[in-house]
């Protein structure tokens, strides 16, 4: 027996280091037919780990401080300069952060939208969904609070705006965002709690999720784009038919998936870490002013969906939580996927075109309350946002109904099928029109 | 086929660009500011005009000047000639002027210029520093035309000259605001009534130059080491793992 074996052994012994391995890894099997939508979970652990990592770094030199230094610069604002400044390598840290932060939602969005068009939450996966609509909860609230950080008007007004959100909900809202901020405004206090919350707490709850999501997973084995169960056809060792052990196939894969990933991530890091102003808006580069009210405070664009469907909502009984509410509900109602999809099938490859029509419309009002999210309000946007929310809910609150029995012409096939070409270009086309389509909805709205 | 897929693909192309269209748009419309952040002699004459003209009222606390080293000066230059304020030379830039004072002289206090750039945009700027009229409605004398009831005062008037604005109705009847320069400066020329400013324009542009390099003056180095990042994550990670991925796939069918 060689040392390295005798080693193991002796840690197999006290750790069940093999058995996990083999259990999370080299003996997890999964659907060998995954296709371009599968990178993304391993992405958004990816961008976790970047997170963390430049995150801990960041809060080296970073100081939750609204006072103001000498200058008459608020401390937290001057600690980022100084951090992009006079800290060795900072500034590709925080922009690695700051890109972070935007790409995390990127790869959630895509994550999610996978398990939305295979029906990944279906039966018996409705814990992985849950477990991951609660990350994903984590995750606004992650972003929210980082955002405050830099101290900047944006940080500042964001804050407020949303904060006093909760000021709407009757009886104990007043009491309700004095005891969220600390004070009667967004001042240092809140500064102070948000940086303990955004460093601390909410990772914490995050990581603890993320094993949750993954432990769920791996019990009841991965879906697949043709929502196949691989485990009802199984080798005499009780391996399934379409099934290959995640490492070394899908590692490798996921490696290559890493690589594209990263080649994006560095272009925006090194070449537009504002991105134009989505990434890192304008007005935070001025100094929180609690003076100065910026003219437009629109959130950063990930929160754009469901900042639309709360500006949406009109003020009705003389109070305007009902805004608050749909907000919410907007992202709860995520939650509910499994119970509210009737369909006896998963994959959207198998299913009716009741389905498809709906999904259509809902990617059409979500892209869409994103857009106008980002843009102040007028009479014309307001409609369109409307009319978009009652689309998003819909879609939701429909779906009992146009999913029963909604399948299509194509039975469900016993094993996996592998991608086609025409598949491939089919896919190509409708990314292109969709970005075409929500181009020029941006452009001309 | 091909032609259809050939077709959108060049709508994208023609598309995508206009994205960035919607982000905001107020006020006037602003010229493109002429500037170069790797052309360090203009950064340096921007530099100069920075701490002569600007650096009175506004700090940049966040720059230090021997970061001036960056943009070819020498310590020595630096402390000759940039440095009225302080004597050290990793001292950042700050202001002498008592922030009670400037409120009272000014209405508000100078802003800190460090990452003024980030926040408005270089175009913004160039069109500030040239957009200076007179407006004897106002306390200092002088307003501007894209910073409209600004409280500052035209300090390069002496370089400019003065201008007034002039509202003309343009092409499609709609009013326009213009800016008509009536007496020179010493880097303007006023001929038979027609103006020439490419001076006065050139320093603006060598000061809004050096005010978007100081809102990060790792720009530059930031994209040099892009491209090396770039080169290797795609010409070896890429390729790497594409082969990899490959050869261990080869038995799934």
């Amino acid at each position: 027996m060689s040392k390295g074996q005798q080693l193991l052994n002796w840690i197999d012994d006290r750790f069940p280091l093999s058995s996990m391995l083999k259990e999370h890894v080299t003996e997890y099997y999964a659907p060998k037919n995954f296709n371009f939508w599968y990178f993304f979970g391993s992405l958004a652990m990816l961008v976790l780990v970047i997170q963390i990592v430049t995150g801990i770094f960041l809060t080296m030199n970073y100081k939750p401080d609204g006072t103001l230094n000498g200058a008459g610069i608020p401390v937290a604002f001057a600690s980022v300069e100084y951090i992009m400044r006079d800290v060795a390598g900072g500034w590709v840290i925080r922009y690695m952060h700051s890109t972070g932060a935007s790409m995390f939602f990127v790869v959630v969005y895509l994550h999610m939208f996978r398990g939305l068009i295979y029906g990944s939450y279906k039966q018996p996966r409705e814990l992985v969904w849950v477990f991951g609509t609660l990350i994903f909860l984590c995750l606004m609230a992650e972003a929210f609070m980082g955002y405050l950080l830099p101290w900047g008007q944006m940080s500042f007004w964001g804050a407020q705006v949303i904060v006093n959100l909760f000021a709407s909900i009757p009886v104990i809202g007043p009491d309700l965002s004095v005891f969220i901020r600390g004070d009667f405004v967004v001042g240092d206090a809140t500064l102070n709690r948000f940086f303990a919350l955004h460093v601390i707490a909410v990772p914490l709850i995050l990581l603890a999720l993320v094993v949750a999501h993954l432990i769920a997973l791996h019990e009841v084995g991965s879906n697949n784009p043709d929502g196949v169960e691989i485990k009802k056809l199984k080798d005499d060792k009780g391996i399934p038919l379409d099934g290959i052990p995640f490492h070394p196939y899908y590692t490798v894969k996921d490696v290559l998936g890493v690589a594209v990933f990263l080649i994006v991530f560095s272009a925006i890091v090194f070449f537009a870490p504002e991105m134009g102003g989505y990434f890192l808006e304008h007005p935070n580069f001025d100094q929180a002013d609690p003076l100065k009210t910026p003219a437009h405070i629109a959130p950063v664009w990930y929160f754009t969906p469901f900042y639309a469907i709360l500006r949406a909502v009109p003020s009705f009984a003389g109070t305007q939580v009902w805004g608050v509410l749909a907000m919410g509900a907007a992202v709860v109602l995520i939650a509910f996927l499994p119970w509210l999809d009737k369909s006896p099938v998963k994959s959207i490859r198998y299913r009716g075109s009741k389905f498809k029509a709906m999904l259509v419309l809902f990617i059409i009002s979500f892209i869409g309350l994103g857009i106008l999210g980002a843009l102040p309000s007028t009479n014309v946007r307001t409609v369109v946002a409307q009319i978009f929310s009652v689309v998003y809910f819909a879609f939701f609150l429909a779906m009992p109904f146009y999913t029963k029995n909604d399948v299509g012409s194509t039975p469900v096939p016993t094993r996996v099928t592998m991608s086609t070409p025409a598949r491939q270009v089919r896919f190509a086309v409708l990314v292109i029109v969709t970005l075409v389509a929500a181009t020029l909805f941006a452009k001309f709205i | 086929m091909n032609k259809t897929i050939r077709q959108l693909i060049a709508a994208v192309a023609l598309v995508v660009p206009a994205a960035g269209a919607f982000a905001s748009a107020a006020g006037p419309a602003l010229e493109k500011a002429p500037i170069n952040v790797q052309d360090t002699e203009s950064l340096q004459r921007g530099a100069q005009i920075f701490v002569n003209n600007c650096l009175s009222c506004h700090s940049a606390s966040a720059m230090r000047y021997n970061r001036l080293t960056e943009i070819g000066l020498t310590e020595d230059q630096i402390k000759g000639n940039l440095m009225l304020a302080t004597d050290k030379i990793g001292e950042q830039m700050n202001v002498a002027m008592d922030k009670k004072d400037a409120k009272v002289w000014f209405g508000a206090v100078p802003p800190d210029l460090s990452v003024i750039a980030r926040s408005r945009g270089a175009d913004y700027l160039y069109g500030y520093l040239r957009g200076f009229y007179r407006d004897e409605t106002r306390p200092t004398g002088w307003n501007n035309l894209v910073f409209d009831k600004v409280g500052m005062p035209h300090i390069l008037w002496n370089w400019q000259g003065e201008q007034v604005l002039e509202t003309v109705k343009n092409a499609e009847g709609h009013e326009e605001h213009k800016l008509k320069l009536v007496k020179a400066g010493t880097l303007t020329k006023l001929e038979n009534g027609k103006a020439n400013t490419a001076e006065f324009d050139k320093r603006m542009a060598d000061l809004t130059n050096f005010m978007v390099y100081m809102a990060e003056p790792m720009q530059v180095k930031r994209q040099q080491i892009g491209y090396m990042v770039l080169l290797f994550l795609t010409l070896l990670l890429l390729p790497l793992a594409y082969f990899l991925k490959k050869e261990y796939w080869k038995d799934v069918h």
